[in-house]
């Protein structure tokens, strides 16, 4: 792999717009995320932040636009060309989704196997040298299901990181974890970003943890970004749904209450 | 599979599924590279799928032989053809029951765990990571099950035949009191190797391919949640016995 | 869970246990294809055939030493034309052996016997055997029975 410009790329979504199951998830979606930086991708639950996610991997493609990492067109590629560009992306599924039947080292391992010629003694300094920057060197011989949650995502951090990759992309990697594992999680995404001068995109709903790490934040939400910046230029927005959103109020741009007909109406008289 | 209501689509919806199996398992056998990992991986699949079955294989196998030898000598003393009892053991066994019982055995014991084992991965993302570490999931998980499953079943119908046999021997001669050097000798005088042994032994590799095969298929296409999963199981065991017994009768006419 | 050199044994020892399996089997329960190694072929003339099929073994002094390969019918003379294949280890028949079409034991299946003449020179591949006799028919023996019975009657 001797690709020259190793530094990290930016990644553009420009006038995205993409159906799913006869469903507009996103519309004229333009997106800028830096180079280098971290950058937090919030939004309300089924907003479209992981379909963002797929469009980036490749694993989507879009209606209309163009997505760019760097001076690649990802929407535009090839298969070959696709996984040339996977190498040098990480990517941390929420889970983990760590192979089961294989030990944690054989997880680290698999893509410095599959896709490097080096010799096995090298790969296992890697392996152990990336499990070391988790916390876990001491549970590379034991299986994902021997450990909880928030290791099973280290592990899968490891893994993400074993080809060290200019961008590194992670699906909500705070959901379900004790404030601990957050704050070692949050560790963590800071050190590789900086370590290995990656272009790092989160996923998150965690907006209470979002300036502790992310140099540049979005909200997605109906089908658009509603706003774009540094996290403090954020909580400064007066935008009905970022307020919602930021303060977690019940009530607002996102509706308390599901479509239904009239309350009166329903009490007084028998549905059908 | 399909809404039973529909007159129309309930005929086209089958013929669908089919028409993807075979897509799916054309574009699984594409690219196949010799390495060793693929290799050791393909060692371990027979593993699982060889070995793991054994106990099921041998134990059905010995009671098959037994019942059968039992049930057929009864009916030849009848007769007074009871000395045919090992030819008339060897050639139902040789020919349809070890291929095909071995087969719907085969299905139910690993190729269900085979579907499960792909179907959980489907639903834990295992086979998305795969894919974004640009690494073929058809090539490192679905492959190792094809090849594996295929040198599997017929191994495991000789071991069936072999138990059977063993079975029916403890039955005629050690219960029956039937003379062995009879008993083998009428046998290897009308059992023929290419006729009978051969064709028995085509079933099974045709037979082994197609439990492999839908039980991966089954698997892959599985909806990634518990129900999905469960649905899948069932789906493999239903369509390989299926699949098998027609296959099988248009098999024997072929090779008759 | 067993590590991958025990995976990698014991699938090696599955396989070992299956290649035991067809050994047994093919030597102990089959006929270990008697005639598949080859062997010539000789053609015969029957008038009668009976119920001769193919398939159907070829032995001489009681030892299987070949089967009928085909059966086909002569539409000039009328006869049945049966080609014997027989294994090429017997192959120093003399070239007068006769062949005859016999039942085994009373309601068996028909085979072609085999006697052997007394002439040096061995039957090749393509050779014609002169001397036959067909199938007794059963109808036909009950028939000149009763025809001979109500001869001396008379």
């Amino acid at each position: 792999m001797t690709d020259d410009s190793r530094e990290s790329p930016p990644i553009r979504l420009r006038d995205i717009t993409l159906t799913l199951g006869g469903r507009v998830i996103l519309e004229n979606l333009n997106l800028e995320l830096p180079a280098g930086k971290v950058t937090a991708v919030m939004g309300p639950s089924g907003a479209g932040k992981t379909t963002v996610l797929r469009l980036v991997t490749g694993q989507l493609k879009p209606d209309a636009g163009e997505v760019w990492i760097g001076d690649d067109r990802v929407d535009q590629l090839d298969a070959r060309a696709l996984n040339r560009l996977r190498r040098r992306m990480g990517v941390l599924l929420q889970n983990g989704a760590l192979l089961t039947d294989l030990t944690c080292f054989d997880n680290v391992a698999l893509p410095l196997r599959e896709h490097t010629d080096l010799p096995e003694s090298l790969i296992r300094r890697l392996v152990l040298l990336k499990l070391q920057t988790v916390g876990l060197r001491g549970a590379a011989k034991m299986y994902p299901r021997e450990l909880s949650g928030g290791m099973n995502r280290r592990v899968a951090t490891a893994r993400a990181m074993a080809l060290d990759p200019d961008v590194m992309l992670y699906d909500e990697p705070f959901a379900g974890l004790d404030p601990i594992s957050l704050g070692v999680s949050l560790r963590l995404i800071r050190d590789i970003s900086q370590a290995l001068d990656t272009t790092s995109v989160v996923i998150t709903h965690d907006v209470g943890e979002v300036r502790h790490f992310a140099d540049h934040c979005c909200i997605i939400s109906d089908r658009k970004i509603v706003a774009q910046g540094p996290p403090d230029e954020l909580a400064g927005s007066d935008h009905a749904l970022v307020q919602q959103f930021l303060k977690g109020l019940a009530d607002g741009p996102v509706p308390f209450h599901y479509p239904a007909p009239g309350l009166a109406e329903d009490l007084l008289e028998p549905r059908q | 599979m399909s809404d039973p209501g529909a007159k129309g689509p309930a005929l086209l919806s089958p013929l669908r599924e089919l028409g993807r199996a075979v897509l799916f398992l054309a574009t699984a056998l594409a690219h196949m590279r010799l390495t060793r990992l693929q290799i050791a991986e393909t060692l371990r699949q027979i593993y699982f799928a060889g070995v793991r079955s054994l106990v099921i294989i041998v134990t059905c196998g010995f009671f098959v032989g037994l019942v059968l030898t039992l049930q057929t000598y009864d009916t030849l003393t009848r007769f007074g053809a009871g000395d045919a009892v090992s030819t008339v053991l060897a050639l139902s066994l040789f020919r349809e029951l070890g291929p095909v019982l071995t087969a719907i055995l085969f299905a139910g014991r690993a190729g269900t765990s085979i579907t499960a084992e792909i179907g959980l991965m489907r639903a834990t993302e295992q086979l998305d990571a795969l894919e974004l570490m640009a690494i073929d999931p058809l090539e490192r998980i679905v492959q190792p099950r094809l090849i594996g499953g295929l040198i599997a079943v017929p191994a495991l119908v000789l071991v069936f035949n072999m138990t059977a046999l063993l079975g029916g021997v403890v039955f005629a001669v050690a219960l029956m009191g039937v003379d062995p050097g009879t008993f083998w000798g009428n046998m290897q005088n009308t059992v023929e190797l290419g006729r009978d042994f051969g064709h028995g032994m085509l079933k099974a590799v045709a037979f082994g391919a197609i439990a492999a095969w839908l039980a991966v298929y089954h698997g892959w296409s599985a909806r990634p949640t518990s129900e999905g999963v469960a649905l899948a199981t069932t789906q493999t065991v239903i369509t390989t016995a299926i699949a098998v017994l027609i296959l099988d009768f248009v098999l024997s006419a072929f090779m008759l | 869970m067993k590590s991958s050199h025990q995976i990698e044994l014991t699938a090696g020892l599955f396989l070992l246990l299956a290649v035991a399996a067809l050994i047994f089997l093919a030597v102990q329960a089959t006929d270990r294809g008697v005639v598949a190694d080859g062997g010539y072929q000789v053609t015969a003339h029957f008038t009668n055939i009976g119920g001769l099929k193919t398939r159907a073994k070829v032995t001489m002094g009681g030892v299987t030493i070949g089967t009928v390969e085909s059966i086909g019918l002569n539409l000039e003379t009328f006869e049945a034309e049966v080609v014997l294949q027989i294994a090429d280890r017997y192959s120093d028949l003399p070239e007068d052996t006769s062949a005859s079409i016999l039942t085994s034991g009373i309601l068996g299946d028909q085979y072609v016997g085999l006697e052997p003449g007394g002439s040096p020179e061995p039957l090749r591949d393509g050779d014609r055997i002169m001397l036959t006799n067909s199938a007794v028919v059963l109808e036909q023996l009950i028939s000149r029975y009763l025809f001979n019975t109500e001869n001396e009657e008379e």
